[in-house]
Order: C-alpha cells, then sequence, then structure tokens
C-alpha cells in the first residue's frame, strides 16, 4: 500500500463514520450495536489492509459493514436460545382466533393510513417503539427479514433454522407488530 | 376452505415465499368472501413499506451522527491497530 492510501485510512473514521453509522442503525435500531458495527468495519478494513482503491472506499466500508451487521444480528439471536422446531407459544397468540373454527376474535380494525409528513413521523416513532416490545428473537428476524432484506435461504442459514421456523417465527412478529400498532396508532 | 387462521399464515407467509398454486387459490377465495383478512393482509404488507420507509428515513437523516464518544473510542481502537503494526 503506498503512503498516500495509508494516509488515508486515518481519514475513514472521520470522512465515512457518520455515514457508517447511519446504514447500521437504520437495520440494527440500536445505537449501541450500531457503534459496535462501525467500529468493527473500520478496524476489520485496516487490519486486513486489502483496499486497492477498486471502488470509492464508502462503497467498500459499506460491503463490509454489510457483513458486520449480519454477524451481529446472529449474534444476538444466539443469545436467545431458540428450542428448535418446537417453538413455545407466544403468550397472546392463541387470543386471535378461536379454538374451534379458527375464525377472528381479535378482528383486525380499520386504520388510517398516516398521511401527512407529521403523522407519518409519529407512526415511525409508534412503530419503533412496538419492535422493541417484540420478544428478541421475533424482532432480530423481523428486522433481517424486512429491513437487511434478507431472503429466507439466507435467514435459514445464518440463523440455523428450518424454513418453516423462518415462516413462524416472521408470522409471530408481524402479528404481535399489527396488534401493537393497532392499539397505539389507532388509539390516537 | 380455509380458516381465518390459515389465510393469516398464508398472507404472512406470501410476503417471504412464492405461494403454491392451490395455496394461492385458496387464498384468494377466503379472501373474496373475507373482509377482515383483507385488512389484515393490506396492514401486514403497509407495515412492510412502512418499515422500508423508515430504514430510508434513518439513513438519510444528517442529523443522525456518531457519537462523539464512540468516535472518540474507535479512533483509540484504529490507533492501537497501527501501533501494533508498525
Amino acid at each position: 500500500m503506498t503512503a498516500a492510501a495509508e494516509n488515508n485510512q486515518h481519514e475513514w473514521l472521520v470522512e465515512y463514520g457518520d455515514y457508517l453509522y447511519r446504514y447500521a442503525l437504520a437495520r440494527l435500531r440500536d445505537p449501541h450495536l450500531a457503534e459496535d458495527a462501525v467500529q468493527e468495519t473500520l478496524v476489520a478494513a485496516i487490519q486486513n489492509n486489502s483496499y486497492e482503491g477498486q471502488s470509492a472506499p464508502r462503497t467498500w466500508l459499506t460491503g463490509i459493514l454489510k457483513h458486520k451487521i449480519i454477524d451481529l444480528m446472529r449474534r444476538q439471536m444466539r443469545e436467545q436460545p431458540l428450542d428448535g422446531d418446537n417453538l413455545p407459544e407466544e403468550p397472546g397468540m392463541d387470543d386471535f382466533f378461536a379454538d374451534d373454527d379458527g375464525h377472528w376474535i381479535d378482528k383486525p380494525q380499520f386504520w388510517t393510513a398516516p398521511e401527512d409528513e407529521l403523522e407519518q413521523k409519529q407512526f415511525l416513532v409508534i412503530l419503533q417503539q412496538c419492535m422493541d416490545r417484540l420478544p428478541k428473537k421475533l424482532a432480530q428476524i423481523f428486522l433481517m427479514r424486512e429491513v437487511h432484506e434478507s431472503d429466507n435461504e439466507e435467514i435459514c442459514k445464518e440463523l440455523e433454522i428450518s424454513p418453516t421456523n423462518a415462516w413462524v417465527m416472521l408470522y409471530r412478529a408481524r402479528m404481535g407488530l399489527r396488534k401493537c400498532l393497532e392499539l397505539n396508532w389507532l388509539g390516537k | 376452505m380455509l380458516s381465518c387462521k390459515q389465510s393469516s399464515q398464508l398472507l404472512s407467509q406470501s410476503l417471504d415465499r412464492k405461494l403454491l398454486r392451490r395455496e394461492l387459490i385458496a387464498l384468494r377465495l377466503h379472501l373474496m368472501l373475507c373482509s377482515m383478512c383483507r385488512r389484515f393482509g393490506q396492514q401486514v404488507a403497509g407495515i412492510r413499506l412502512l418499515v422500508r420507509r423508515s430504514r430510508q428515513q434513518i439513513e438519510q437523516d444528517e442529523a443522525v451522527t456518531l457519537p462523539t464518544e464512540a468516535k472518540q473510542r474507535i479512533a483509540r481502537a484504529l490507533e492501537s491497530l497501527r501501533t501494533q503494526r508498525t
């Protein structure tokens, strides 16, 4: 590596730190985890010393960051052990449908979509609070699917779960979020 | 005939995988007759859109910056990396 390129590395934190942080925060939704992701990215980038200028540094660093984000999500999930394919029923999941015929008991209520910018902002705040209230493993898989846009294959590989298990968890996450939004958005 | 429970499961799964032809037919039939499940389907699809919009909002929000404390901590970590190397 040339002296000039070596010199540029010192600037990466200053130049791209904020951008990388926003990128990580938008996906991990946790300031501390996002900070960790930025740190691990820059450490790996400088340690491996493999930047050859084939793409803009920001693009190159973002590529590393994407992997770090998945790593962190996986670690988060590991700390919340899954019971193989026998997921215990989340409390409350039984209350949505009648036991006998599977019809709605807790019927989805009508919502108005957030209209102006202000309402949209309020809605997003509530959405975030609702995500925070989900059981952690459900929140993680939901983020991985909907925010990171991992496909099912990637989710199953990263989390070492079966496709069925992934669909069940995503379903539960959506049921929980929908209900939470209904209570807190409708109630406004 | 699908129950609402099964129908809601398929609606959720349709966001994650391509449904089989027979699942799709059964689901469409159910949705024709069930306004609650139609509403449910619109809401979960709407949640997807809103979640993605909120991601863009954070990404583009210049007011969101790496906290100074974290910046200093990372700078120290990178510095010690450089000293190790030389």
